[in-house]
């Protein structure tokens, strides 16, 4: 068989994924002066991180000088209920700053303090006002900055390209290999490194913030190469998405209107947030909606509830949903009209606004919003070494939502932005350093190439079979009704068996037409990966016998913490899932102090 | 599984249901239409009223089409400046005209509906080859800034015309005495309306300071740009009732001076 | 909530030829011209072909023709139209059609490269960068684009004269290159540039950029007509010119 039989490209790092992360690591592997090419299911300049809305974490100290990253370390390892990995949070707090700045210097324009700085605003979980941001578009000028200083430093960049499988030689990565969307035709990248930067896997849930494209292929990439998983279990479930109407249902309300001033009501007009302040966050936190209301403008005062962190706000807004106080479609009030100017309202949240106008016909400076939760963030996702961006697999790296580590059981708002280019860049800078280091000829199997492309043709050979978009829903369905917000063990082996189902049923899909930009083909290859993902979360969520952070197990209600010190690993071999509980690398001594002088 | 590879044209060419003019459903041809009419009407009654040379003044009311009035010849000299034997009007109307024939809201109404160029948004244009604004006549579109600076000179005098329409003629005498009919209202609002379109031009826009990089540093151009850009958002709104006002103010005076109808005072 | 069908008019086809299928699915409330699209694909069309990603209007992937007027078809909602009415959905005019509703806009992204990139001054004595709201606001402004390519797609220039493509960059470069030129630290000039290369002249203002924006950036009277005077300045303004060979 001809090697040529594939269009065929060759390059030293491949990255896989063009949001903030994909495009960081490609900027930064091009400077290292190896050949890089940037690769992107959509066009460049659509990923999900153009729907980012607050801003971007760092500890600039431009709004409260007190700010510095050990006060921002702390909040998120906090937030992160202390499962995250001590070093990617250090790292991330020390170098966020230097990112911002950097995008500055690429040409973003942050809103600015009066003294001519970055302004930054409250979210929740942070101490301080410590979100650099643009309105409420923040994600949106980190990719276009990002985007447009990747062009100009002629960046190779594939668009609308589909990897559907990472290939090995001698257990290093050696090869990438995927289609075009447009011609449907199949294309072969020979590289020594691959950065996976592809987001999570929120599409299989039915109510969710996230794109089509989100379908966990990064993480697919990695565990069909052998490559590890950690706390995969972890999803967070943002408590504020769009309720009504239905065909907008799980599209992002930016937690921005609360750090702005808009508080959470139920039906009876209460601030139920003051009914859910956990031991955990009572010392810094308002316990009235006097001091609550002082905390924005002075913040020598306990924060408002309606800011902790969003497991603690999805899970009270659920629990009042249940209880009969939820909004007319099943949701919870999001009031900021009646608290702000409307002015102040389409300055500070000028998309939101326009979100409501066109798609609810509600104008938020004269109603409340309807809100309920969303599934938004894998916390959980591809194991890797905190300084490197390293996988478990030689040559595979992982930058962004699809790594895991920094949020430990639940991300803090704002630290998604700063993680893509913190992370993003050590991953480029590591891949070229890998790719350099890298000795020896790489060959690809043009076998296994082979039976790859077709396995991805099968598809149009199975006349009158599943239709695609039927799987999905279904999947939707299950991952939303059995493997939700609230879990409980008999619900989530359910599950299972569901994914089993629909497992078979994927080897019977069937696609009209030809290969052409055919969307039916894409879901029905993209299922590959959205049912191995769902399967990973399942299994990791039934392991984890307790409640903490994105992961609530009914059955299991408290944090145990015998789980606080572990993370869920999950690998696949031989296409079988296998488990295991690892303990966390321990935190030295000079950052365990900053958690004890608060108490 | 080649077949599946065959379908895939080769050829980047456009879709073939491009071949309609529009597949627009809406009145699109309502606003070009109207546009038309209106410029049509404008056009004809202001050459006409330019080039009669008569019933233009009737004190204290003079017609803003022959001010200011620089011929000797004139029924009310602003500056008897020379003798000019055709209408005064032509001395200085060019200023106005050309104001706003370079206009960036007029260029926009007429290249739509005059030129059809396009007649409306996504319906194809009139015209076979197209090269925009970059060679000569359409260049001198560029001059804008200069018939801006000329025509904000005759809004000056239409202000003065409008002062002195307080000053009214004491009949059986050569004396004049302050009063206000509603000729000085039509005068006065006249003035005010051309003011509005002049200063909320896109040139006087950018000479206040649109044209610089950093603002914060100039903050009395600063505060010009700003407001002449909350100006410039209802350019179009003071290009059309200043245009609809100058031609009532003209007809106002001529029907005066014809003696159709007479000036109410108010004191 | 009345189960009422709506059809949909839906270009199927490729370069090569195609015409307009007629499809007809039930409405639900609040449903947007993309949901109807979604639900022809779940339902009577799997590989309809169309482009989406955020379905939020945030992201600028799902630009169509809607009964002929360039939209987003994610926030376009079905009870703008008179029930009843077939609506006709055509992919966007001026770029070379990949099948269905998917258009080949590279384009757009060549231009993009050749633009003079930023260039900053240096920073302050004590290493930081100010800029004040003031000068960043009118940037702002410009960094809302989403890059639809709408303004693209609807200007008559490129529209109805494939071959002003290789001199004319379009709205959407403009507002790129007024946001560099219009930076309050950029020292870089690229009034030759904007005249000569992105066929700024081209440009006979007729405002339907500005009308087709989704983010309502008010392209015609802050980016292109700004560049267009500072263009005067730099070629077509004698005086502007003397001044500059006396202040040197």
């Amino acid at each position: 068989m001809a090697a040529d039989k594939y269009e065929t490209h060759e390059y030293d790092v491949v990255v896989i994924g063009a949001g903030g992360a994909g495009l960081r690591a490609a900027i930064e592997a091009s400077a290292q002066g190896v050949k890089t090419a940037l690769i992107c299911k959509s066009l460049l300049g659509k990923a999900h991180t153009v729907m980012a809305e607050g801003g971007i974490a760092a500890a600039l100290g431009n709004v409260y000088s007190e700010d510095n990253w050990q006060v921002h370390f702390r909040d998120t390892m906090r937030g992160g209920k202390m499962l995250n990995n001590w070093r990617m949070a250090q790292l991330h707090a020390q170098e966020a700053p230097d990112r911002v700045l950097e995008l500055e210097e690429w040409g973003a324009l942050f809103d600015r303090t009066p003294d001519g700085r970055i302004l930054q605003r409250d979210f929740g979980g942070h101490r301080y006002a410590r979100l650099a941001h643009v309105g409420d578009r923040t994600g949106l000028e980190m990719i276009r900055t990002l985007q447009q200083h990747a062009v100009h430093k002629g960046i190779d960049v594939y668009m609308e390209c589909n990897i559907q499988r990472l290939l090995i030689d001698g257990g290093r990565i050696c090869g990438a290999f995927g289609y075009w969307r447009e011609s449907g035709r199949f294309v072969l990248f020979k590289t020594k490194a691959v950065v996976v930067a592809t987001g999570g896997g929120g599409k299989a849930w039915k109510f969710t913030s996230n794109s089509w494209e989100y379908t966990g292929d990064g993480i697919t990439l990695a565990t069909d190469v052998g490559a590890d998983l950690i706390d995969i279990e972890m999803v967070q479930f943002h408590p504020t998405g769009m309720v009504w109407p239905p065909s907008v249902r799980g599209i992002l309300v930016t937690e921005g209107v609360r750090g702005d001033g808009g508080t959470l009501k139920n039906s009876e007009g209460k601030r139920f947030m003051f009914n859910y302040i956990p031991d955990f966050f009572k010392a810094e936190t308002a316990d009235s909606e006097k001091e609550a209301d002082a905390w924005y403008e002075d913040k020598k005062n306990r924060r408002t509830p309606d800011l902790l962190p969003r497991d603690e706000v999805a899970r009270a807004i659920n629990s009042e949903v249940k209880a009969g106080r939820g909004s007319p479609h099943g949701g919870v009030l999001l009031d900021i009209a009646s608290r702000r100017s409307p002015d102040y309202i389409k300055k500070r949240l000028p998309s939101m606004y326009h979100q409501f106008k066109e798609l609810a016909d509600v104008d938020i400076t004269k109603e409340a919003m309807e809100v309920g939760p969303t599934c938004h963030y894998f916390m959980g996702g591809v194991r890797v070494n905190a300084d490197t961006a390293a996988s478990t697999v030689p040559g595979l790296f992982a930058a962004g939502e699809v790594a895991a580590g920094l949020h430990g059981a639940n991300r803090l708002g704002g630290n998604s932005l700063s993680d893509l280019v913190v992370f993003g860049r050590r991953a480029g800078l590591s891949a070229a350093e890998y790719a350099k280091a890298s000795a020896g000829k790489l060959t690809i199997d043009l076998g296994q190439v082979e039976e790859v492309a077709n396995t991805l043709l099968a598809p149009f050979n199975n006349n009158g079979g599943e239709n695609p978009y039927t799987i999905h829903a279904n999947l939707q369905d299950c991952m939303q009704n059995l493997v939700g917000i609230i879990r409980t063990e008999k619900e989530l082996r359910q599950a299972l068996e569901e994914i089993e189902k629909l497992k078979q049923r994927l080897k019977r899909v069937s696609v009209e037409g030809h290969r052409q930009y055919n969307p039916g083909w894409h879901l029905a290859l993209d299922l590959h990966s959205l049912l191995s993902v769902s399967e990973a979360v399942t299994l990791a969520a039934i392991e984890r016998k307790e409640s903490r952070g994105g992961h609530t197990r009914e059955d299991y209600p408290d944090p145990d913490p015998k789980f606080g010190k572990v993370n869920i690993v999950i690998r696949k071999k031989n296409a079988e899932w296998s488990l295991a509980q690892e303990p966390l690398s321990e935190m030295p001594d000079d950052l365990k102090v900053l958690f004890e002088e608060k108490k | 599984m080649s077949e599946q590879v065959a379908t895939v044209p080769t050829t980047r060419a456009r879709g073939l249901y491009q071949q309609v003019a529009t597949l627009r459903k809406d009145a699109w041809w309502v606003e070009p239409a109207l546009t038309v009419t209106m410029l049509t009407t404008f056009i004809v009654y202001t050459t006409w009223a330019a080039l009669v040379n008569v019933h233009y003044f009737v004190d204290p009311y003079l017609s803003p089409f022959y001010s200011p009035c620089l011929s000797t010849n004139c029924a009310h000299p602003t500056f008897a400046l020379f003798n000019w034997p055709l209408s005064p009007a032509m001395l200085i109307l060019w200023a106005p005209a050309g104001f706003r024939l370079t206009c960036y809201y007029y260029r926009k109404a007429y290249y739509r509906s005059f030129w059809l160029s396009p007649p409306a948004c996504a319906v194809r244009d009139g015209h076979k080859v197209y090269s925009g604004e970059t060679r000569f006549p359409l260049l001198f579109q560029n001059l804008h800034r200069y018939f801006f600076y000329f025509a904000t000179i005759v809004v000056l005098f239409l202000w003065w015309d409008a002062l002195k329409a307080f000053r009214f003629p004491v009949p059986g005498s050569h004396a004049y005495t302050f009063g206000m009919g509603v000729g000085t209202l039509v005068l006065l609002a006249n003035a005010a309306l051309l003011s509005l379109y002049s200063f909320s031009c896109h040139s006087c826009r950018h000479l206040c300071g649109g044209g610089l990089d950093v603002l914060s540093r100039s903050p009395g151009r600063l505060k010009l740009w700003q407001k002449v850009s909350r100006l410039n958002e209802n350019h179009m709104l003071f290009a059309w009732i200043s245009l609809i006002g100058v031609m009532i103010t003209d007809l106002y005076v001529r029907l005066l001076s014809m003696g159709y109808i007479t000036d109410l005072r108010f004191f | 909530m009345a189960a009422t069908d709506v059809t949909m008019r839906v270009w199927r086809g490729d370069a090569a030829g195609g015409e307009f299928k007629e499809y007809r699915v039930p409405a639900q409330e609040g449903m947007v011209v993309l949901d109807v699209v979604h639900t022809i694909q779940a339902t009577q069309a799997p590989d309809l072909a169309v482009r989406w990603n955020c379905k939020a209007g945030k992201c600028g992937s799902c630009s169509a023709e809607i009964n002929g007027k360039p939209r987003l078809m994610c926030m376009t909602r079905m009870n703008t139209f008179q029930p009843g009415e077939p609506i006709t959905i055509a992919p966007v005019k001026t770029f070379p059609l990949i099948k269905d509703l998917v258009t080949d806009v590279s384009f757009n992204y060549e231009k993009a490269k050749a633009i003079p990139p930023l260039k900053l001054k240096p920073k302050e004595a004590d290493g930081t960068r100010r800029m004040f709201q003031e000068d960043v606001d009118r940037v702002q402004e410009f960094h809302k684009c989403i890059e639809c390519f709408l303004c693209q797609n609807v200007c008559h220039v490129i529209r109805d004269h494939e071959e002003n493509k290789q001199w004319f960059a379009g709205p959407r470069l403009f507002v790129r290159l007024a946001s560099l030129e219009m930076h309050p630290l950029d020292i870089a000039d690229r009034s030759e540039f904007i005249k000569d290369h992105a066929g700024l002249g081209f440009c006979n203002i007729t405002k339907c950029c500005t009308e087709v924006c989704p983010e309502n950036i008010h392209i015609t009277d802050n980016a292109i007509i700004p560049l267009k005077e500072r263009v005067v300045d730099e070629y077509f303004d004698p005086v502007m010119w003397l001044l500059r060979k006396l202040k040197k």
